[in-house]
């Protein structure tokens, strides 16, 4: 079984900077650290190893110290670690990420499983897992809370809902995106650690994986960042006093002014 | 203060650190309340590699060495002085066939510690023979190619819950303490049992039983070194593991400390924080400095044990002595620090008292420790025939 997780690394912080002119993450003087939901994702792809064999690669795409959140992943029980960093891929939106980890993951070529967090706390828009099993052409299931069965070329999981879950069947290979409740994250191992300093990591270029140029970072981003606000706080309502009738009156009478019945 | 840790060690400090805070912290008073061990922090310290730290690589370990251990004992302690001694007390156990074993009994013992999968302990101290090894009662006696031991081994730490027990007893009773052999033990072997566990003032995480010997038929691959050599394999062992004790009173007087700071800076009276009063930063700062020259002591040691120094038994002792005093003298006065707080049991420092003074008694009283230092330093006088001049 050979099993893919993409991983994004994101700043620390909740309090996220913008940079006004292009409209993208401030990441300069913030600590990174792995996307949490990435690594419910890690530890699903190891334990899905450690039942059914195979290997586990991780792939990242982003600035050079990106790195590290490899690192980090391999400290936990990955095998081997795929960097795409490029200049050229700066400024992706999610199309454009999509478009070249899916071509990192051609040129990978032999997969079973790939498994996304659900979202990044950063952007999060929950896009980038979808993305990339459409650019694959493979099937997606999002939200997997639970893998209750994998065989060759069959999987079968439970796929969170608001009541509940779906038990959910595909072929394979197939994206899952996975929810915080499928698994508890292992700490890391010494082996690991010591594994994961001395580990040559693949550094690929958009030459590297074959990318369209006008597809990747920036240039290829559809998405168009007009303007990043904070919306205003609700301003406290207003309570209206007496009884049943004068209320009603006195709220219908308004809704009337202001046009909204 | 830095001291230059290697790439290893780093790791060690940084992963025996999150798991003291994240998972060791959050459950260490109810562990102490309760007298249990936390059998899913030993699985978790295992599948992190902290049992391997100081086994050779060919046995499956890290292959680092006393600092490695002391650095990972310390950490763990800082967050509960009783919860480190799975692996402390393990270490202890395993010295001896670390220091005296063959290539076939290291091969089959020292992987499956080295991954946490079995606990190790050490059995010498008897209801007779404490600081007096010589008492040892417990006998073993030669059967063709096996052994009968008999007897009973007291106060031993992680007793019962271990699986890999190396035991002195005699095999000669004639012979004094020449007459002492060591062995390995393992837990199921017929005869072999467990008394109920210790009613203790501290280290209550962590479990002290008597192991029972009746009858226990070992093999004869089963004795460690020669026979005869029991004392020597149990001077060595401890030779080694004292920087492992000291290291565990570093560690829960550095928690001590971290507690009187955090506390200090939260707890106002005469509408101030209570750190902000010079009667208390003297004392933390004295508690603080008293810390700092004992880790010295303790890693310089290690270090000396690792870098293969002839001899160390003197500074091994030193180390012991000195790091458990103070951490006795620190965590008194943590207690101080936080008041009528520090008196009540849902604060951590009364906890740390109590776990300190184990650190001065255990693997040779601390007075045991000072006869030692003097022992050698009367040998060191002897060796240079020096004349007193007036």
């Amino acid at each position: 079984m050979n099993i893919l997780v993409c991983i994004k690394q994101v700043p620390e912080t909740t309090d996220v900077r913008i940079n006004p002119e292009t409209n993208t993450l401030v990441r300069d003087g913030v600590q990174s650290i792995v996307n949490p939901f990435d690594m419910y994702a890690i530890e699903e792809g190891i334990r899905i190893r450690e039942k059914h064999g195979g290997k586990v690669t991780v792939i990242t795409m982003g600035p050079p110290q990106a790195e590290n959140a490899l690192r980090e992943a391999v400290s936990l029980g990955c095998d081997e670690a795929v960097l795409l960093t490029d200049r050229a891929f700066a400024g992706a939106d999610t199309w454009a990420t999509s478009y070249a980890l899916s071509m990192a993951i051609r040129k990978i070529k032999d997969f079973d499983i790939i498994i996304c967090g659900k979202q990044a706390i950063d952007g999060d828009t929950a896009q980038v897992g979808p993305g990339i099993s459409t650019f694959l052409d493979i099937p997606q299931i999002t939200y997997v809370k639970k893998i209750e069965d994998i065989k060759p070329g069959f999987i079968r999981v439970e796929r969170l809902t608001e009541e509940g879950f779906t038990a959910i069947e595909s072929s394979l290979p197939v994206l899952l995106t996975v929810v915080k409740e499928i698994n508890e994250p292992r700490l890391p191992s010494l082996k690991g650690k010591m594994k994961a300093k001395s580990l040559q990591i693949a550094k690929w270029t958009a030459v590297d994986i074959g990318a369209n140029p006008e597809k990747i970072g920036l240039p290829g981003s559809p998405t168009i960042v007009n303007r990043i606000f904070t919306p205003p706080k609700k301003a406290g309502g207003r309570i209206m006093k007496g009884d049943a009738v004068q209320i009603v009156t006195e709220l219908v009478g308004e809704l009337r002014e202001k046009h909204i019945v | 203060m830095e001291y230059f840790f290697n790439e290893q060690q780093k790791y060690i400090k940084e992963i025996a650190a999150k798991i003291a805070k994240e998972k060791i912290a959050p459950i260490a008073i109810e562990c102490d309340e309760k007298e249990e061990m936390p059998w899913e922090i030993v699985k978790l310290l295992g599948e992190s590699d902290l049992f391997s730290v100081y086994i050779p690589e060919a046995y499956g370990g890290l292959g680092g060495g006393c600092l490695d251990l002391c650095i990972a004992v310390e950490e763990l302690s800082k967050a509960c002085g009783g919860i480190s001694l799975s692996l402390a007390a393990t270490a202890l156990g395993t010295y001896p066939i670390l220091l005296s074993g063959n290539e076939e009994q290291k091969k089959k013992f020292l992987p499956d510690i080295a991954r946490g999968k079995r606990l190790a302990a050490f059995c010498i101290t008897e209801a007779g023979a404490g600081s007096d090894a010589g008492g040892i009662k417990t006998t073993a006696r030669k059967d063709g190619d096996y052994y009968i031991l008999n007897g009973v081994k007291q106060w031993i730490t992680n007793g019962g819950e271990a699986e890999v027990y190396t035991v002195i007893a005699m095999t000669d009773k004639t012979k004094g303490a020449r007459g002492a052999s060591a062995f390995i033990v393992e837990k199921g072997t017929p005869g072999l049992s467990f008394s109920q566990k210790e009613k203790k003032m501290g280290i209550r995480a962590s479990m002290t039983r008597e192991v029972i010997f009746e009858d226990v038929k070992i093999h004869k691959d089963n004795l460690l070194g020669k026979e005869g050599r029991g004392f020597i394999v149990a001077m060595g062992t401890f030779d080694h593991s004292r920087p492992g004790v000291a290291a565990q009173a570093l560690g829960i007087a550095q928690g001590a400390i971290d507690d009187c700071v955090a506390y200090g800076r939260e707890r106002h009276q005469f509408d101030k924080p209570i750190i902000s009063f010079q009667g208390l930063q003297f004392m933390l700062a004295d508690m603080a400095t008293q810390v700092e020259a004992a880790r010295a002591l303790v890693y310089a040691t290690a270090r000396a044990v690792d870098g293969g120094a002839q001899s160390f038994a003197k500074e091994s002792a030193m180390a012991k002595l000195f790091a458990s005093d103070v951490a006795m003298q620190v965590t008194v006065d943590a207690v101080q620090f936080f008041g009528g707080y520090g008196y009540m049991r849902e604060y951590p420092v009364e906890k740390r008292m109590r776990d300190a003074k184990i650190t001065q008694i255990y693997e040779g009283t601390n007075q045991i420790q000072r006869s030692v230092i003097a022992a050698h330093l009367i040998k060191e006088g002897a060796a240079r025939k020096e004349t007193a001049k007036v």
